[in-house]
């Protein structure tokens, strides 16, 4: 019985990927076809691809897993979580023989994306590690709260993108991973008792491996996550109860969750029958507070911190040209012409792979920063941009598509993962 | 090593009015290895998450020997749930590789490296304890990473459908593994699976459950010999069981031409709850090929014919003047009848079976319970 090859992605794509040699494993494809060696940690075999200027990620599954994953990833896509794009599944696959080849799920590589591995590839240091926890501790917590269980929460299964001096952290396997309507506190605790095990593993064999500063404690690292996790958990969900004199507290507790990055659509208010007491529980929340309005004003899609930064140089710039009058928008179109996109467009266009555009302008208003406080005097942004792509962007690597990894042996260097199947 | 005990457990979803697990009732054994098995939406997996902690109890209790785990964290259960891969640290020792996890728990540096041993001897590690995962074979990783889960000694091992992302051919062959480490092991272990042949290979029993009822708990055999209802019948054995409703007059049996002797003791039970049917259920070995002249066979049209070398079995649809009626109270669209291999019928023949006397069952057509003789 012959089968049908069968591509399920968007049309674009779909003619892309017609190209490729679906007939044999993935193990045995040629290198012209790959961009790098497979890298991460997988339990299945993973190459890298690039087609028409995008870099694709390809795992080689069972048929129910690829399905499965690629709905997955798009209900993830839907509700706005952090995870990378699936672009389609190749089944019905068949060798020349006639035996049948295991399903593809393609997902597209996120651009400017770092693996941790590739972040520890030269020794890392604490307050490194520390950022990258705090950003995966707010993508586990942004996950629960849209109900996802992901079962197999690690270092190894996200991607990192730098966000003006911090990190955002994305979703990369999802095989593992169930939606719910809501969360059980068992299935919460469980997530974080795999995330703390696997964290505590991946910092172990970093320190064995000589990748990892001595001060890094991995037990440390992963209680951590588990105390961070559960104290950004209660500013989320926890009620708060005070006394109705105390209204103020009601705006500080927005304040403290769009400080963290969240919007509050929906608050739950309750005053107790003689009227003293009022408790007050965040019903709604939305991560991406400066993001979205970042967005919204000017156009430009950036990381929760970056956004954050931009946003503050946006109030400096309205209150600098004396316009906090003038409407918002306005003043953000202003800002968009007057700084913004002059200083990117004082960066070399060969240098602009490097980072992503807002992580340019963050790293740009801070070399400006050091360079007129050494100067004693301040320095106009066009030229701290052009001091900024020749002293320091120059020298940086370039971070467009990083696939990770330090070897081309992975199974020497990185965790692998084994299966059942290993037992005969 | 400990019970386990589901004692009407219950799970009911929020915004269902129908339980996903209805008053489970389970005792399982110290070092069972018992299985739950089912359909699609049966409540297996919920019963195990339950277990786990991962699932809210609505109703009854669970505990883990004489604990009481109902409202527990799952981290306090002392459970370990068995994932289908574990992943292993290129730079740590085998030894780091087993125990660490003990570390982030806590637990003293003399304390760890006693367990760590006990389990090397467990899993023929011992002296491998020093390697790097690099220098094992494939099964010695396997068993490292297994190891992971024994030195936390717990009192029970969970397994949800650890073999559904392998191939077929694969997955036959690590059941055995599986279920031979866990014999070996003796550790209390539950195991879930949609797949009735791994049910059967490798349980000691196996809880049968549907629409979030456990139907049948019992041996591998005691279930094939002994389904306790139809549905237990029709979901356990492989091919599936032949079931059809038979009228029943005079001490017999009978569908169409087709004509089956009972026992009175049936006959009794069927009249009792004032019924002139009854469901008949019998396996694909007990159909015997009789000559064309014998009557009460069922006349068969062969549509298929499977070839297992050991077995042959036919695919068939009836065929004599009662045909319609037949396949109508058929529960399913063919019958199925085990054939010597050596001498299997031709797609297109027509074959009369009869049914080997005392090899049928009987189930009510009011309830769908079994009628013992």
């Amino acid at each position: 019985m012959s089968m049908e090859l069968r591509i399920l992605a968007a049309p674009r794509e779909q003619q892309a990927l017609l190209d490729l040699p679906w007939d044999m494993p993935l193990e045995q494809w040629p290198e012209w076809y790959l961009v790098a060696l497979p890298r991460g940690i997988s339990r299945h075999v993973v190459r890298f691809t690039r087609l028409g200027g995008n870099v694709y990620a390809l795992k080689e599954i069972v048929k129910p897993y690829a399905d499965r994953e690629y709905q997955m990833l798009r209900d993830l896509a839907r509700l706005d979580v952090p995870a990378v794009q699936a672009v389609g599944v190749v089944s019905g696959r068949e060798a020349p023989g006639g035996e049948s080849l295991d399903s593809v799920l393609v997902t597209r590589h996120l651009q400017f994306s770092l693996p941790y591995r590739a972040l520890f590839a030269r020794m890392m240091r604490r307050d490194t590690v520390d950022r990258l926890i705090d950003a995966l501790v707010v993508l586990i917590a942004r996950l629960h709260l849209t109900g996802f269980y992901w079962g197999d929460c690690s270092l190894s299964n996200t991607l990192f993108r730098r966000d003006a001096g911090a990190f955002a952290a994305y979703l990369v396997d999802a095989e593992t991973g169930e939606l719910h309507n809501g969360l059980s506190d068992g299935q919460r605790a469980h997530d974080l008792d795999t995330a703390r095990t696997n964290i505590a593993g991946e910092m172990m064999d970093l320190l064995a491996a000589g990748q990892l500063d001595e001060s890094v404690d991995p037990i440390g690292v992963s209680d951590q996550v588990v105390e961070r996790y559960e104290a950004l958990w209660t500013e989320l969900t926890e009620w708060e109860a005070f006394d109705v004199n105390e209204r103020w507290r009601i705006a500080r507790r927005v304040d403290r969750l769009n400080e963290l990055g969240f919007d509050v659509d929906e608050l739950d208010i309750v005053t107790d029958i003689g009227g003293r007491t009022i408790r007050v529980q965040p019903k709604v929340v939305d991560p991406g507070h400066h993001s979205r309005r970042l967005l919204r004003l000017t156009g430009i899609d950036a990381q929760e911190n970056q956004a954050r930064r931009l946003l503050n140089d946006l109030d400096t710039y309205a209150a600098v040209t004396e316009q906090q009058g003038e409407d918002e928008e306005i003043v953000a179109n202003a800002w968009v012409m007057d700084s913004y996109e002059p200083v990117l467009r004082a960066i070399p266009r060969d240098l602009r792979g490097k980072l992503e555009g807002p992580e340019i302008f963050h790293e740009v208003l801070e070399h400006r920063w050091y360079l007129s406080e050494n100067l004693g005097r301040d320095i106009g942004l066009e030229e701290a941009a052009r001091d900024y792509a020749d002293t320091v962007l120059r020298h940086k690597p370039d971070e467009l598509a990083i696939l990770g990894g330090t070897s081309a042996e992975a199974d020497t260097t990185q965790p692998f993962r084994i299966t059942w199947s290993d037992l005969q | 090593m400990a019970t386990v005990t589901f004692d009407k457990a219950t799970r009911i979803y929020p915004g269902t009015d129908k339980p996903a697990v209805d008053a489970l009732d389970l005792a399982i054994e110290d070092g069972e290895f018992l299985v739950l098995v089912g359909p699609s939406g049966c409540g297996k997996s919920t019963s195990l998450r339950m277990l786990a902690g991962l699932e809210e109890v609505d109703g009854g209790a669970i505990r883990i020997g004489d604990r009481d785990v109902t409202h527990m964290p799952p981290k306090d259960r002392d459970i370990a749930m068995v994932f289908q891969n574990y992943a292993l640290y290129p730079h740590m020792t085998v030894a780091d590789n087993m125990g660490f996890a003990l570390k982030i728990a806590g637990v003293s540096k003399d304390e760890i490296r006693r367990r760590v041993g006990d389990a090397a001897k467990l899993l023929d590690l011992a002296e491998y304890l020093d390697r790097k995962p690099k220098a094992l074979s494939g099964g010695q990783r396997q068993r490292v990473a297994m190891g992971r889960a024994i030195v936390r000694e717990p009192q029970v091992f969970l397994m949800d459908e650890p073999l559904s992302n392998l191939d077929a051919k694969l997955r036959v062959s690590t059941r055995t593994q599986i279920a031979s480490l866990q014999r070996r092991l003796g550790i209390t272990t539950v195991y879930v699976t949609h797949d009735q042949v791994e049910a059967m290979t490798m349980g000691d029993r196996v809880a049968v459950l549907n629409a979030g009822l456990l139907q049948q708990v019992d041996s591998p055999l005691g279930l094939y010999d002994k389904p306790s209802n139809v549905f237990v019948a029709g979901f356990i054995g492989s091919p599936a069981m032949n079931i059809a409703t038979f009228d029943v007059k005079d001490g017999r049996a009978t569908l169409g031409n087709a004509d089956v002797a009972i026992p009175a003791s049936i006959s009794s039970k069927v009249a009792a709850e004032g019924s002139d049917t009854v469901v008949l259920g019998f396996r694909p070995e007990s159909l015997l090929p009789a000559s064309a002249e014998e009557t009460g066979g069922i006349p068969v049209l062969v549509d298929v014919v499977e070839e297992l070398g050991s077995d042959a079995y036919v695919y068939g649809r009836p065929a004599g003047p009662a045909a319609e009626e037949q396949a109508d109270r058929l529960r399913s669209d063919q019958i199925i009848a085990r054939v010597e291999p050596r001498n299997a019928p031709q797609k297109g023949e027509k074959i009369n079976f009869t049914v080997r006397p005392g090899s049928e069952h009987f189930f009510s057509v009011k309830t769908g319970e079994r009628l013992e003789p």
